[in-house]
């Protein structure tokens, strides 16, 4: 048993992981129905979005210096970053420079991805996570589970346990409302008194040089307008031309995450503090990364590129409804995460995660910028069958079925075998245990087959005279 | 197009080695509807495990045979959305680098139906006095329902048959856990998706499982009879073609 299936199992045995991942994912489902029937005609809307993004990712050196030429003249500071680690060293260095002894971090899986805390870590920068449920997961030493709502994977009896062990001044009252407030004591002062904010982008501006984010909680804004220095990490495909397309973007965020039509925060942050402004950072910098993208972008993975980080694959996903994120093994789980954790992570590692898929095409249905996941998931099979990375018994078994397919007569005969083979094992007419098909008869029972084969069955029906 | 038109019936390898009654029940239906049916002596599997494992030159050399095959027909008719997807969507995308065989792929293509929608959609067919006195739920097949956009078809199909009650699914549109190969190499998390599933089935209250997909029917099925539920599953092509009088899946013949 490998390592993903070893996950898979703990998950599968997990009950209040199950509740806790319905729960959220859903409420999710049921809200972005909802939103996608309320809007005006939302698939077109879709072809928008995946226009604008192919548009960008085919012409990203052009957009990401105009962003870079735009970014600076409204006073921010653009550092470009090939690597996790480069860029992990930018951001450290920065922190230092700035003598910061403490960041407030606001929510960023860019920031997940190039293993960002735990380089401020090594650095002995201390880290307070203001996202409500980063916190969670920081409070917990855990890592998020999704990539909207990190802490999916606890349920809210759970979190209240966690606060009641961790705060300092934890709720009384075991409700939402005084959970959140419990949290507002814990991480308020950190906020305010941070050296240094961080955050992620969901969108970068072309034409303005400014970084979006989007949230709910209205800690991004907390997290980086009062400390000195705002740090931005993004992924290079996080740019769009405009703010008109931004704006488009998010209207398609919002739906497909949770199907809201708004987030109760989105704030455009252009440079630091200007002169007469009344708050603001003294300066702002924008670590761009690329850590594989580019890779991406010429190995036929230029169609993940568009992707926005909604999630709505992920929770849409019958696997990822029952094993939740952190059986997937990577920073980024579900469909979309099957994707990209083989480029971040290399795929012998990870192999499992493209073939842990029905294929049910039902993450494309839902991707507000139509990426066809199940053709990329199928690319990675296809290159983990090329590369040798299947198991022995797959490759053996699949060569001689297609061996023995291109040959009718022989087919007839063997499949005519396996029938009378599976009649023997029969009980009317149900197998419940089959050597070699312990994945089948473990769970469920094998319907057996009738007597004898179809073609069988017909050819006799041809020489007694008439089809039926 | 000739009044009478040439269908070559592929069964698909899982119809011919587990349930052949799908396969006659789509050949009456297709004489019903006017067709001449010709069962290709040659044909073995379309090839979608092997796409689907990540072998792309044992699909391609499966798939080139297979065209080669089916050419010589007005149409092709499947008793399998995903069958079907595989020659209408997959064989073009395998075949792209090679222009002789896309064009060939193509036209195959073109010319390839799951059952339940060439009877619909293109015969305007109806099963005519054919009677069931039962309730049914239908599961729509993942593969049927987003490669081939197989959804209205079965039921405008099912809704002549007499006497027959259809009860909405919770869920119907959410995939059953198959998934081909998936089912054998991840069993747990299969069995995690369709024990929902079949929960969701039994609660429907109806009497009869229906779907157009073999190997979900299989696991479906599988799972009912192994949690005791009395649901019995078909093809729905089976009660349309006017056999859902004979044995059920599992049941023995």
């Amino acid at each position: 048993m490998n390592a993903f299936t070893r996950r898979a199992d703990r998950a599968l045995d997990d009950r209040l992981l199950k509740v806790a991942v319905e729960r959220t994912a859903g409420t999710a489902e049921v809200k972005r129905a909802a939103a996608v029937a309320a809007f005006d005609d939302f698939e077109q809307a879709r072809d928008r979005a995946a226009a604008i993004k192919d548009h960008v990712v085919a012409h990203l050196g052009h957009y990401l210096e105009q962003f870079e030429a735009n970014a600076t003249a409204a006073g921010a500071k653009v550092h470009w970053a090939r690597t996790a680690d480069e860029a992990c060293r930018i951001v450290v260095a920065l922190c230092k420079a700035a003598g910061a002894k403490s960041v407030a971090r606001s929510k960023s899986m860019l920031g997940e991805e190039i293993g960002l805390p735990h380089a401020l870590a090594e650095a002995g920068i201390a880290r307070v996570e203001t996202d409500l449920a980063e916190h969670i997961i920081q409070l917990a030493d855990e890592r998020p589970s999704h990539i909207i709502w990190p802490a999916m994977h606890k349920t809210r009896e759970q979190v209240s346990a966690l606060f009641r062990a961790r705060h300092r001044q934890p709720h009384v009252e075991d409700s939402i409302p005084a959970m959140a407030e419990s949290a507002r004591r814990q991480l308020r002062g950190a906020m305010l008194g941070a050296d240094v904010g961080i955050s992620g982008a969901n969108f970068l501006i072309a034409d303005t040089g400014g970084v979006c984010t989007v949230t709910n909680e209205g800690n991004a804004e907390l997290s980086l307008v009062p400390p000195r220095i705002h740090i931005v990490t993004a992924g290079i495909e996080k740019i769009v031309p405009s703010m008109p397309h931004a704006v488009h973007m998010l209207r398609m965020l919002t739906r497909s995450a949770t199907g809201a039509a708004l987030t109760q925060y989105t704030t455009f942050y252009t440079g630091p503090r200007r002169q007469g402004d009344r708050d603001g950072p003294e300066e702002m910098h924008i670590v761009l990364v690329d850590n594989g993208r580019t890779t991406m972008r010429e190995e036929g993975l230029a169609e993940m590129l568009r992707c926005i980080r909604c999630g709505a694959c992920m929770n849409h996903c019958v696997v990822f409804r029952q094993i939740g994120g952190h059986a997937y093994g990577g920073t980024y789980p579900g469909p979309m995460g099957a994707v990209l954790t083989p480029v971040l992570d290399g795929l012998a590692a990870s192999r499992d995660l493209a073939s842990a898929c029905t294929l049910n095409g039902k993450c494309q249905e839902v991707c507000p910028v139509r990426i066809p996941l199940p053709t990329l998931l199928r690319g990675w099979r296809e290159r983990s069958w090329r590369e040798g990375l299947e198991p022995t018994t797959m490759r053996a078994g699949i060569g001689i079925w297609a061996w023995v397919a291109a040959r009718p007569r022989l087919y007839r005969l063997a499949s005519g075998f396996a029938v009378k083979a599976l009649r023997f094992v029969a009980d009317r007419g149900w197998i419940a245990r089959l050597p070699l098909a312990g994945g089948w008869t473990r769970h469920r029972d094998l319907p057996g087959p009738a007597r004898a084969t179809f073609m069988q069955q017909y050819a006799a029906r041809q020489r007694k005279g008439g089809s039926r | 197009m000739t009044e009478t038109p040439s269908v070559a019936l592929f069964v698909t390898c899982l119809v011919d080695a587990m349930r052949p009654q799908i396969g006659f029940a789509a050949l009456h239906a297709l004489e019903a509807a006017g067709c001449t049916v010709v069962v290709p002596p040659e044909q073995t599997c379309c090839g979608q495990p092997a796409l689907n494992s990540g072998d792309r030159a044992r699909a391609v050399l499966l798939a080139q045979r297979t065209i080669a095959m089916l050419e010589g027909y007005d149409y092709v008719v499947i008793p399998s959305g995903s069958c079907a997807g595989t020659i209408r969507c997959h064989y073009p995308e395998i075949l792209a680098d090679d222009p002789a065989w896309l064009a060939r792929a193509e036209a195959v293509a073109a010319r390839t139906w799951e059952v339940m929608a060439f009877l619909d959609e293109v015969r305007g067919w109806r099963p005519d006095g054919v009677t069931l006195n039962a309730s049914a739920t239908y599961h729509d097949s993942c593969s049927g329902l987003r490669e081939l956009g197989i959804k209205a078809q079965p039921r405008r199909l099912l809704a002549a048959v007499g006497g027959l009650t259809l009860k909405p699914l919770a869920g119907a549109e959410t995939c059953c856990g198959f998934g081909g190969t998936f089912c054998v190499k991840y069993p747990a998390i299969s069995n995690a998706i369709v024990g929902e599933k079949a929960q969701a089935i039994d609660a429907s209250g109806a009497q009869l499982l229906l779907a157009g997909d073999l190997g979900c029917l299989m696991n479906m099925a599988g799972k009912l009879h192994r949690m005791g539920s009395p649901v019995r599953a078909y093809h729905a092509i089976e009660l349309i073609a006017g056999m859902g009088d004979e044995p059920a899946i599992g049941e023995d013949a």
